[in-house]
């Protein structure tokens, strides 16, 4: 049977996505240095745990979904998915493979499970799902990983609550764990943490509440999908509501969840950056 | 029409995307998305106006954009994830976008983030 063996979050800013292919120069530049600093033991457990698929939670923000169309919850059900021009220079990435098998199986039991997703099989994937994917594997190749995009609305609200999300991400675990094949699957939850750019408000950091959420997300995230979107868009700002991808993917570990390792770090761009890995324990 | 759409107090200097604005923004918000492409862009630096006219803005909407004022495009519904990309044409990061609207130099802007991590 297929299983979940661990979970990741990180930051997806796009001034990473230029970050990333000169990492080597930068890592000892004084304004990276503390954020490349917290890849090598997420990328090292990684190493050992082998991944063969990973699901990665995002939000698209003006690349694939414009708003004549703007579902709440789409999967992606393609062999491939390409990244493109998103407007203001980031370099694109080669495209991820797909797993459609895998993906046409979650989406039987999504909706089996009253979650009626979009489903996609063309789907361009942003910075959301670029970023995470080339600062987990770097150089290109993503260790050889399948992928499957989960794209939840971040842009136009109202957007899905925090505990709609958390129970998404049972759903996904549900599929998963069903699955005949063997596969070992990680689930990305990408984005955060707080940070505004738009508004007199903008450039607003919440420390506080990012360390509560990091520390929570581990053991209690139940404490953190009684937030209302509001609640959450007051305390870690009108983007750092991308916190419901870090809860979709919490949901959908089920087993014993242990924290691996986990990093903070105001700021990269507008952003405060933090990473998480999580192992999920049969 | 009336959409009931937020029940909490309102946050201060923070806009929510909500169906009003995407109903009064569409156009606006299109030409940015449009944006995604560099023929697009190089077809709006050749003729701004045109640009403009093609995608129907309205006035307010063609005032923020020929004066690049972001809290213009914002109060005329513009969503922020397609405004990036307006701003971008321009080489202007989300920094210097949010110095803009706080009235900060890029600078200021940047410490006060820093400041934030303390
Ligand atoms: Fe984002």
């Amino acid at each position: 049977m297929a299983r979940v063996v661990g979970g990741l979050t990180t930051s997806h800013i796009p001034a990473i996505g230029n970050a990333v292919p000169r990492e080597k120069e930068l890592v000892n530049d004084p304004y990276w240095k503390p954020f490349f600093a917290a890849y090598p033991p997420a990328r090292a457990w990684l190493q050992k745990a082998k991944p063969d698929v990973a699901i990665v939670i995002y939000n698209d923000h003006g690349l694939n979904f414009f708003l004549d169309k703007m579902p709440t919850f789409a999967i992606g059900a393609a062999a491939e998915y390409r990244n493109a021009d998103e407007g203001w220079g980031i370099p694109t990435t080669p495209p991820f493979q797909g797993d459609q098998e895998l993906s046409w199986h979650i989406i039987e039991s999504l909706v089996h499970d009253e979650f009626d997703v979009t489903t996609c099989q063309e789907m361009l994937v942003d910075h959301g799902f670029t970023v995470p994917m080339s600062l987990f594997w770097p150089g290109n190749s993503y260790g050889g990983v399948k992928t499957i995009p989960v794209c939840i609305n971040t842009v136009q609200h109202p957007l899905p609550s925090p505990l709609r999300c958390f129970k998404l991400g049972q759903a996904i675990g549900r599929a998963v764990e069903s699955y005949p094949k063997d596969l070992k699957v990680v689930v990305l939850g990408t984005g955060g943490m707080s940070h505004q750019l738009d508004g007199e408000r903008a450039g607003f950091i919440n420390k506080k509440f990012d360390l509560l959420c990091l520390d929570k997300l581990v053991n209690e995230p139940e404490v953190l999908t009684r937030y209302s979107i509001h609640e959450l868009v007051r305390e870690a700002g009108a983007q750092g509501a991308e916190f419901i991808l870090w809860l979709a993917m919490r949901g959908a570990l089920s087993g014993k969840v242990t924290k691996v390792h986990s990093s903070y770090h105001v700021a990269v761009s507008n952003t405060a950056t933090g990473l998480l890995v999580l192992d999920n324990a049969a | 029409m009336t959409l009931v759409t937020h029940h909490d107090l309102p946050i201060p200097g923070t806009y929510m995307f909500d169906g009003h604005a995407a109903m009064k923004g569409y156009a606006l918000n299109k030409m940015c998305f449009s944006f995604n492409k560099a023929e697009n862009r190089e077809e709006f630096l050749k003729d701004e106006d045109a640009y403009c006219t093609k995608f129907g803005l309205n006035d307010e909407q063609r005032k923020a954009i020929k004066e690049r004022n972001v809290l213009a495009m914002i109060h005329a519904g513009g969503c922020i994830y397609y405004l990036a990309k307006f701003a971008g044409i321009f080489h202007l990061t989300v920094q210097d976008v949010g110095a803009q609207q706080t009235g900060m130099t890029v600078e200021e802007f940047k410490k006060k983030l820093k400041a934030q991590g303390e």
